[in-house]
Order: C-alpha cells, then sequence, then structure tokens
C-alpha cells in the first residue's frame, strides 16, 4: 500500500467491504424497484438496519480470542433456552411461533442459533485434543451441540433454518479433520431415509413443495407458480435487463415476495445477466475472502470459526439463489445482504463481524505454524 | 473403554492424527469447500446464463402474456328481423358477472358474498355451485346478467376481495316477443364444455360470448355470430387492469330477416291462449311463412339467461310439453283435413265431382260395413267435402285405390320434408301398401284404405305439412315454403287441373265455413273476403278409453283447421292444430282470429283482449304467473337442471315418438271421423253404433 492511505484504513478487509457496500447499495436500488419506486419503503429500512448491524459487526470484531472462547458455552445455551422459550411461549399461546418479544425488540432465537452452533463446535474441536478427533465418543458432544437446536428449530418447524444449521456444523466437522468415511455413511444413510424423512418429517405443505420443485408444470397456478414467476422474471431480464423501475413481473405482482425471498429475481428483470454476474460475483469475493481469513487464522478454532462463518454466509446465498432459478424447493430462505428483512440481515452480519474479527486476530498473531492454541 | 481403546489401535495405522495431518486435512478440506462453493456458484451463474440468454425469448413471451391481458369483446350477435324489418331477437345493453372458477380463492365465499350483493335465491345458488362443479375452470360460469348499476358498481369496488369475478357491461340478446317466437327462434346459452373441445375457440370461453342453442338462433349461427373485438390492457397479478394498451372494435353479426310477421306470430301466439297447439300462415303467392306459432312455449329470454332449475322443471312437468315445437316437431293423425285433398286425388284419377253415393250412415266396403259419423243422405263430392262424409272417401279411396291417393298426399306435401332452415322436422307417415308392407311385413287391408281414406289410421303429418297442403289447394301450385327473405322467390310448378276443378274444391271448402259446412262459426267478419276450410278431428285413443270430448285432457280428440283466404283469390293459407282440443271445434274459432288479424288487425285484437281477459293476461304475462305460482309450490325442492341442453330436448323428442306410437297402435282397427259440425249437420246426427257422434 502506498503511503497516501493512512495504516488504519488499509488495515480494513477492503476486499470483502467493497462488494459488500456494492451489495448493499444495489439492494436498496432493488428494494426501491420492489417497492414500485418507492425508496422509502423497503430501502431506507434496509440501509439503516445495514448501518445498525455494521456497527454491531464492528462491535463484535473487537473481541478477543479469550473472551470469546469463554462467552462460547453461555453464550450457546443461553440461546438454546431462548429456543426451548420460544417452543414453550408457542405452546402456551397455541400454534408455532418463532419469536420472542422482549418490548419493541423481537428477538428470533433461531437466528442467533446458526452463529452460536458454528461458534460452539469450533470452539469444541478447538479445544479437542488432536488425537480424539476420529473418535466415535467425541463425536458425541459435538453430535449434542448440532442435534439439539436443530431439533428445537423443526418443532417450530422452520425447515430452512434447520438445515442452516446442520450445514454450517457439517462445514465444521468436516474441516476439523473427522474421518471421511464417516461423512460418506453419512451420506449413504441420509440418501436411505431420505424417503422416511419425506412423508414422516415433512409437513403436507412441505411435501407439496418438493413435489412442486421436482415438476413445476404439474402446478402452474399452485406452488409451482413462484417458481415459474421467478423464472419468468429472471429470463426475461435478457442480458441487460428492461432497466430500473422498468420490470413487470415485480410491479404487476406476478412476482411472489419480491422484497424477500424473490428479490434476486427482481433484481435480475431489471438488471439481467449483468446484475446476477456482479452479484454473484460479490458473494464470490465475500465468500473468498472468509475462506482466506479461515486459512490464515493461527489455529483451529479460529480456523473453524471462520469457515463455518462462510459456511453459513454460503448456505443462504446458495439456496436462495438454487430456488430463484428452479433448482430447489421454495423454501423461506432470503438472499444475504440484498433481501430486505431484519433477522437475516442481523445473522449475515454477526457471521461478517466474526470474520473481522478472526481476520483482527491474524493480523495481531501471524500464522506460525507452530503456535497451537 | 476397551471396545473404543482396541478400536483405535486397530484403527491407528489409518487414522494416525497429529496437528500437521489436521492443518493439512483442514487446508484440503477448505479446498474442497471452496472448490464446492465456486462450483456451485458457476452452475448458479450458468444456469442464469441459460435462463436469461438463451432462452430469453420464451421467458420474455411468457413475462408479455403475463403483463398483457388481451380480453375478447364479445360480438353483437346479428338480428333476426320480421319480413317487415322489426327485431324479433334483438341485443339489449346490460350489466353482467361471471366467475372464472380457477381463478376463484375460496368459491364457496365469494358465491356467497355475490350471492349476498345480488340477492340471488338459494335455488339460483344451487345453479351455480353446480355449474362451478361441472364447468371446466377456466370456463367462465354466468352468475347474473341485467343487472342494474347499482349492482355492478357495488361488485366492482369489492374486486379485490372477489379473486375470479368479472364484472362486464356487454350485451344480452333480447326477444321482444318472448315466449312466442320461443320455438321458432330458439335462445342462446353458453358454449359447453363439448362445444368447446371441438372447436377451441378463446372467444367461447369469453365470459358473456353466447352462442345459438336451438332452432334459428343455431342455424344462423354463423351468420349471426359477427366478429369478436379485441382489448389489450396491462394487468397485475390480481387481474386488477393498469392501463389501456389498444382496443379493436368487435363486429356485429349480419341480421337475419325472416319470412315471418311479427305481430301475426304474436297475435297466433296469444290467440291459441290456454289450448296447447300450433298455428302456421303462408303467403300462397310465393310461400313465405308468416307465423309459425307453437303454444305453450318457453320463454328465450329467461331461457338466454341461464336456465333456472325451477323455470326448468316447471316446463319438463307440464304435460302440453312446452320444449316442443309444434309445428315441427307434433304429429298428428290429419282427420278430415285431407278430404279435399283427396277429392283431388280422385278428380286425377277420373272421378267427376257430379258422381254421388249414398251414405246411409256409413258404407260397405269389401265384405264390411264401416260407420260414417252421420247420414249424409245422397253425397257428392262438395257435400263430402263440407259436410265431411267418411262414406264418400271410404268409396272412392277403395274405387281409385289408395296409392294414387298416397301419391297425392306427397304432391301436397304431406309426409315430405322442406327445404327450411330449421335442426329438424317431423315428416310423419302417409300411410300406402308399399309402406305398411316395408314397415310391419303386413298385407294392406280394406280397412287401412278406411281408415287412411279419412286421414286417421297411420296417417300422421305436422301442422306445417298442413299448411302447405292448403296453399296446395288453394292455388293448385306447388307452394313451397321458405322462411328466409333473402331466399329467391321460386316459380312454383303447377298441378294439372283444369281451374273449374280448382274453383270447385274451393267452393266446397268455402261452404264448409259460409255455407252449410261443419265450420260455420269460422266465418270472418267481413263482408268482402270469405274464408274456406276444412275441418279435421283426429282420434287420440280408440273409443273404448274416452269419447274423446271430456275426461283427461290427453285422452281428447285433436282440434284441426286448415284454411285459405280469400276463398275466390287465395292469399293466405293455413292450418291451426290444437292438442287434444276435443274437437275441431277448438280450432277454427283461432283461424279465424288470426285471419281476421291478418285483414284487419283492430278487430282482430277487438276479438283477442275480451278472451286474454278471461284467460289471465297474455302468453307471457300467464307464462310469469305460472313461474311464480310454480316457485312457490316447489318451494327449495326442485331437481337441476340437466347440464347439456341437448338432454332438454332429446325428452322432448322422445315424448314425440311416443304420441306417434300411440296414434299406430289404433291405426289396427276401423276408426270413422268424429263429429265435425259445430252445428249439426242433420237430424240423425246422433251417435252411431261404435262410429263417431
Amino acid at each position: 500500500m502506498s503511503g497516501i492511505v493512512p495504516a488504519p484504513v488499509a488495515r480494513q478487509p477492503w476486499m470483502m467491504l467493497f462488494p459488500l457496500f456494492g451489495l448493499i447499495i444495489f439492494g436498496a436500488l432493488v428494494l426501491t424497484s420492489a417497492a414500485a419506486g418507492n425508496f422509502d419503503t423497503y430501502a431506507k429500512s434496509h440501509l439503516m438496519r445495514f448501518a445498525i448491524f455494521f456497527a454491531m459487526a464492528i462491535v463484535i470484531s473487537r473481541f478477543n480470542k479469550p473472551t470469546v472462547q469463554w462467552l462460547t458455552y453461555p453464550g450457546y445455551i443461553a440461546i438454546l433456552l431462548l429456543l426451548m422459550a420460544v417452543e414453550i411461549v408457542g405452546q402456551v399461546g397455541g400454534g408455532s411461533q418463532r419469536w420472542l418479544e422482549v418490548g419493541p425488540i423481537r428477538i428470533q432465537p433461531s437466528e442467533l442459533m446458526k452463529p452460536a452452533a458454528v461458534l460452539a463446535l469450533a470452539n469444541y474441536y478447538g479445544g479437542l485434543p488432536v488425537g480424539m478427533v476420529p473418535n466415535w465418543r467425541a463425536l458425541m458432544p459435538a453430535g449434542l451441540i448440532i442435534a439439539l437446536p436443530i431439533a428445537f428449530v423443526l418443532l417450530q418447524p422452520d425447515l430452512g433454518t434447520s438445515l442452516a444449521i446442520a450445514f454450517g456444523g457439517f462445514v465444521v466437522m468436516f474441516l476439523a479433520g473427522l474421518p471421511l468415511r464417516w461423512f460418506v455413511m453419512a451420506g449413504v444413510a441420509a440418501i436411505a431415509l431420505a424417503p422416511v424423512a419425506f412423508f414422516v418429517g415433512l409437513q403436507d405443505y412441505q411435501q407439496k413443495r418438493v413435489l412442486t420443485f421436482l415438476d413445476p408444470e404439474n402446478d402452474p397456478l399452485g406452488d409451482g407458480y413462484q417458481i415459474t414467476q421467478s423464472k419468468i422474471a429472471i429470463g426475461s431480464g435478457g442480458l441487460f435487463g428492461k432497466g430500473f423501475n422498468e420490470g413487470s413481473q415485480s410491479h404487476l405482482n406476478y412476482l411472489p415476495e419480491p422484497h424477500t425471498d424473490f428479490v434476486f429475481a427482481t433484481m435480475a428483470e431489471e438488471w439481467g445477466f449483468a446484475g446476477g454476474v456482479f452479484i454473484i460475483g460479490c458473494f464470490g469475493l465475500i465468500l473468498y475472502w472468509g475462506l482466506r481469513v479461515a486459512k490464515a487464522a493461527p489455529d483451529r478454532f479460529s480456523k473453524l470459526l471462520a469457515a463455518g462463518m462462510t459456511a453459513t454466509i454460503f448456505f443462504y446465498i446458495a439456496i436462495n439463489l438454487l430456488m430463484v432459478m428452479g433448482f430447489a424447493p421454495v423454501v423461506g430462505i432470503p438472499l444475504p445482504f440484498i433481501s430486505h428483512g431484519g433477522s437475516s440481515m442481523m445473522t449475515n452480519m454477526i457471521c461478517i463481524g466474526v470474520l473481522m474479527m478472526v481476520n483482527r486476530w491474524n493480523m495481531k498473531a501471524p500464522r506460525t505454524g507452530l503456535i497451537v492454541n | 473403554m476397551g471396545l473404543f481403546g482396541r478400536r483405535l489401535r486397530k484403527n491407528k495405522p489409518r487414522d494416525l492424527v497429529s496437528q500437521t495431518t489436521l492443518d493439512n486435512a483442514f487446508n484440503r478440506r477448505t479446498f474442497v469447500i471452496g472448490a464446492g462453493m465456486g462450483g456451485i456458484g458457476t452452475i448458479l451463474a450458468a444456469r442464469m446464463a441459460y435462463i436469461a440468454i438463451a432462452e430469453n425469448e420464451r421467458w420474455v413471451l411468457e413475462s408479455e402474456s403475463n403483463r398483457v391481458n388481451l380480453s375478447l369483446i364479445p360480438p353483437r350477435r346479428g338480428w333476426i328481423l320480421d319480413r317487415h324489418g322489426a327485431p324479433l331477437a334483438s341485443n339489449r345493453a346490460d350489466f353482467r358477472v361471471d366467475v372464472i372458477p380457477d381463478r376463484m380463492q375460496d368459491p364457496v365465499q365469494t358465491i356467497g358474498a355475490l350471492a349476498q350483493l345480488l340477492e340471488l335465491s338459494e335455488n339460483t345458488v344451487a345453479d351455480i355451485t353446480k355449474k362451478i362443479d361441472d364447468a371446466r375452470g377456466f370456463q367462465p360460469v354466468e352468475i347474473a346478467t341485467g343487472l342494474d348499476y347499482e349492482q355492478f358498481a357495488a361488485i366492482s369496488v369489492r374486486l379485490p376481495d372477489l379473486p375470479g369475478v368479472v364484472p362486464q357491461r356487454g350485451f344480452s340478446r333480447f326477444y321482444p316477443t318472448g315466449a312466442a317466437v320461443g320455438h321458432l327462434i330458439g335462445y342462446v346459452g353458453p358454449a359447453s364444455a363439448e362445444e368447446y373441445e371441438e372447436r377451441p375457440d378463446p372467444i367461447l370461453i369469453t365470459p358473456g360470448y353466447k352462442i345459438g342453442k336451438d332452432a334459428l338462433e343455431a342455424q344462423f349461427e354463423d351468420e349471426l355470430q359477427g366478429t369478436p373485438g379485441a382489448r389489450r390492457v396491462e394487468v397485475t397479478a390480481s387481474g386488477r387492469i393498469v392501463r389501456d394498451l389498444e382496443t379493436r372494435e368487435d363486429k356485429q353479426g349480419a341480421p337475419v330477416r325472416l319470412t315471418i310477421d311479427g305481430p301475426l306470430q304474436d297475435y297466433a301466439a296469444r290467440r291459441i291462449g290456454l289450448e296447447s297447439g300450433s298455428c302456421v300462415v303462408m303467403d300462397v303467392e310465393n310461400g313465405d311463412i308468416l307465423c309459425m306459432s307453437s303454444m305453450p312455449s318457453f320463454d328465450p329470454n329467461s331461457f338466454s339467461a341461464g336456465i333456472g332449475r325451477v323455470e326448468y322443471s316447471m316446463l319438463r312437468d307440464d304435460e302440453r310439453v312446452p320444449l316442443r315445437n309444434k309445428v315441427l316437431k307434433g304429429l298428428y293423425p290429419p282427420g278430415s283435413t285431407v278430404k279435399p285433398m283427396h277429392c283431388m286425388a280422385f278428380l286425377d284419377a277420373g272421378v267427376k265431382p257430379e258422381e254421388a253415393i249414398m251414405c246411409n250412415g256409413g258404407r260397405r266396403v269389401g265384405n264390411r260395413f264401416f260407420n260414417c259419423w252421420s247420414n249424409h243422405g245422397r253425397v257428392d263430392m262438395a257435400k263430402a267435402i263440407y259436410q265431411s262424409c267418411d262414406s264418400y272417401f271410404y268409396h272412392f279411396a277403395q274405387q281409385v285405390g289408395f296409392e294414387k291417393v298416397a301419391e297425392w298426399a306427397h304432391k301436397m306435401g304431406l309426409g315430405e320434408e322442406f327445404d327450411l332452415p330449421v335442426i329438424s322436422q317431423f315428416y310423419g307417415t302417409v300411410p300406402d301398401p308399399a309402406w305398411k308392407m316395408r314397415k310391419y311385413e303386413s298385407e294392406w287391408q280394406s280397412y287401412d284404405t278406411v281408415n287412411s281414406s279419412i286421414g286417421q289410421g297411420y296417417y300422421l303429418t305436422n301442422p306445417l305439412q298442413l299448411a302447405v297442403m292448403a296453399a296446395r289447394l288453394a292455388t293448385g301450385d306447388k307452394v313451397v315454403p321458405r322462411l328466409r327473405m333473402d331466399e329467391p322467390v321460386r316459380e312454383f310448378e303447377h298441378f294439372n287441373f283444369t281451374p273449374e276443378e280448382i274453383a270447385y274444391v274451393r267452393q266446397a271448402m268455402s261452404d264448409t265455413v259460409n255455407g252449410p259446412g261443419t265450420a260455420g262459426r269460422a266465418r270472418l267478419p267481413f263482408e268482402d273476403i270469405k274464408m274456406a276450410g276444412k275441418t279435421g278431428t283426429a282420434q287420440v285413443v280408440s273409443l273404448s278409453v274416452s269419447d274423446g270430448k271430456t275426461g283427461p285432457w290427453k285422452y281428447r280428440d285433436h282440434g284441426l283447421f286448415v284454411f285459405f283466404a280469400p276463398f275466390d283469390k287465395p292469399k293466405y293459407a293455413g292450418a291451426v292444430v290444437i292438442e287434444h282440443g276435443g274437437g275441431s271445434g277448438a280450432a277454427y274459432p283461432i283461424a279465424r282470429d288470426v285471419m281476421t288479424f291478418m285483414f284487419d288487425p283492430a278487430k282482430g285484437m277487438e276479438a283477442l283482449r275480451p278472451l286474454e281477459e278471461q284467460w289471465g293476461g297474455t302468453a307471457q304475462q300467464r307464462l310469469d304467473a305460472k313461474y311464480r305460482a310454480y316457485a312457490q309450490a316447489a318451494g327449495e325442492v326442485v331437481e337441476p337442471v340437466p347440464q347439456r341442453t341437448e338432454q332438454i330436448f332429446d325428452q322432448v323428442e322422445a315424448e314425440a315418438r311416443l304420441a306417434q306410437r300411440q296414434s299406430e297402435e289404433m291405426a289396427q282397427q276401423a276408426t270413422p271421423s268424429r263429429n265435425e259440425g259445430s252445428r249439426a249437420p242433420s237430424p240423425s246426427a246422433t251417435p252411431q253404433a261404435g262410429g263417431g257422434e
């Protein structure tokens, strides 16, 4: 870096921040259009939320490793208790519920659980004696860390979040060096159990979604409608789109949820393939940076933590984009940094904050490879 | 512990784990994860490129078809006009509401809301619900037509809460004379699922579009249809119109002008009154059909607005079959009305008018004695006609042979189908030996000649044929009926009769009315115009069942009358057939009044008004009153209308055939004709043993 840029500025992870700001600003544009050209409806709160959660991310990034490790389990347990509380309040109140209301703030513990589970698992494998990693007994606590929140979230029921937690857990365990054959066995078991899970585990409407996903033309006016409309929006955008505020699919309400789940389709209709490449590119840079942070981390805990957070962000992106392009069933998972919605913004910004934190640790203690923990 | 220990040891060579191996594994696996992410990113980008670039055209098209709604504007139907250009069927601007089942989210709730707004009865709601269940989802189902502006506005403002509801301003079919033209014109209705399958034209499922369902409306469908207009609008997903893009006006269907005289048609229908019957009037000079009334009828206005279950069940339960067009599909033994025509056959066979026989209350034919309905003494041709003596016809039919007579019956139009633009006509039967052999494989018997000679037995004709026969008798021309004004007037072939012969029969038929004949009360109230005619009474069941005049309605004799006027220079000819009227006395007063109306409408109306007062209003008023009474009595337990309109008429035709069978059964025995006179022709007009009355 030349001397023009002051060191505190140059120190910042611009490789991630530029794409992030790009996505947020682009997201505000798309949300303006999703509100039929009205900036105040979605875009304003989108930017304000980002400002708040970005401040939060910076605060997170200031934490020291020992503090984090010391806070990990109590925090995890606290969030687990909140999850149980949601379940109990839901039961008492009748009907399922996903959040707790404390005054004006609405806490959705399942969202907090995504980073918390990754954190707990990273902490667990970070502290596990190396020799114990391929040990069956060592798998049990890790399994519990993952399985308990999944169970509670499934009870809500919230399939998307359960899958997100499971995915984060899987990535951490995979990178922790667990024997490959366990994953193979788990994979085989999952395939074998899939039909059972489909018929026993899924709600009627979820089963229908999966079936619709497999054959969207079968039900063009029902569930397949959403996917079809999304494809129409993306496909009719062409190379450069119909132009800002010119999307007929979103403006005439053909596109379901044009500001949340299907925001990518809203974007693609007006900005075309070029806009899509921009978004995918930005995400690619952020994720690449995340993995680089993980790789550069000096110890197992930091490595696993950073990789797990990257995976969590990735999961959102991948499932959402696969869904809007008709590659996955309709699950209510928003697109990070673009979709309008507080809880997803919070989760993703926690992940970003944690990544920035690990990045700061990396800079303070350059990797030697010899320091253990 | 031991187990794990052993396993650990056993696995050790493979799973030798150290910080370094884990670090290596982490790097390797991070690479795998990163590659996986990159791979998915690439797949997503490729997928997007495929949808947005390779398939762009298809999706642009779909997006356009989403955005732009091409709604067809149902064309206004061509009018059906009478000979003077007055509309028998026209269009009336109105407001209507349809629903498209596919687009309704909660049909029960939506229909409930509509029922409340439009104050629909429970029966109507049940009808609509059934129609919605039966319809294909994309087919619009009519909720109501003829709404007033307030109702229309009330629905329009609630549209966002009523998905699938389509309120429209449009045109509905209007028949000014209602029931009077029901059978003649038919009615319109939305295309059925079958019709749409046959011709999957989107106009067929456009709300408000109707096609001809019966009679002329169906027959002239292609001409009346018109060309639909189209409106391109930008719509939201919920169907709200954002703005108009472009509009192409519809092109109204061509009018069809009939030879029918509208007022006469209406008058005849009303004059039939409480009876069940039909009246046909023709112009003998060009064959124009001036009137084809068949009553009781249905109101095509309410049929076109969708047949309600109450109304349908009322019409179905009526023993007077208001759903059957009696002019074309009513078959009746012609009775004595064929006698003048048989005389023409005799003339052609060389019988001289002066040749006379003695009627001794009957006549011996072969080795059996057949009764006449009276003892007429010495009877020549003229007396045989105006006194309707059966014996004369027994004798001469036997003498010339019935083949000869049947040949003339066909020439005069009986048993013939006419080249008319109608959906169907029953052409009946003119019996002859060859026909009987073909049909029953039995020999022609002398009693067959006897029965047939007086228009009984196997003889079956429809009222139109009788009218054509009257026209041909009156002119000696082979008058061909015509229903469309734009068809060329044909030059009629002339039968080979001398003017004297024709004048003789005319005079005899005039005497039926104006002289010592059987229809004295049929005299026209004009000094200078005289009507000629011939009465007929057709027995429906054998004498052992009923005397034909009293008793259950359906056992009473049919009353028939064929006529033409003025007798010496015929202009109009026609026929009146009253089902179960109890004799020709029910028929000729109607013919008299219809012809009076023809020559002097004021006098005709003078005759009709007191009658209608007595009957309780015009035909339409009575139909409405009857409907109200029926609906009240029926309450909520009314069966739904058959889904296909064809079924309604299939049933009617089945019944028509039943009536035909009945008369065939009767033909197995000798049937002298019934008393024809409104006045007793002679003192000895008392019932003869086994004969008429």
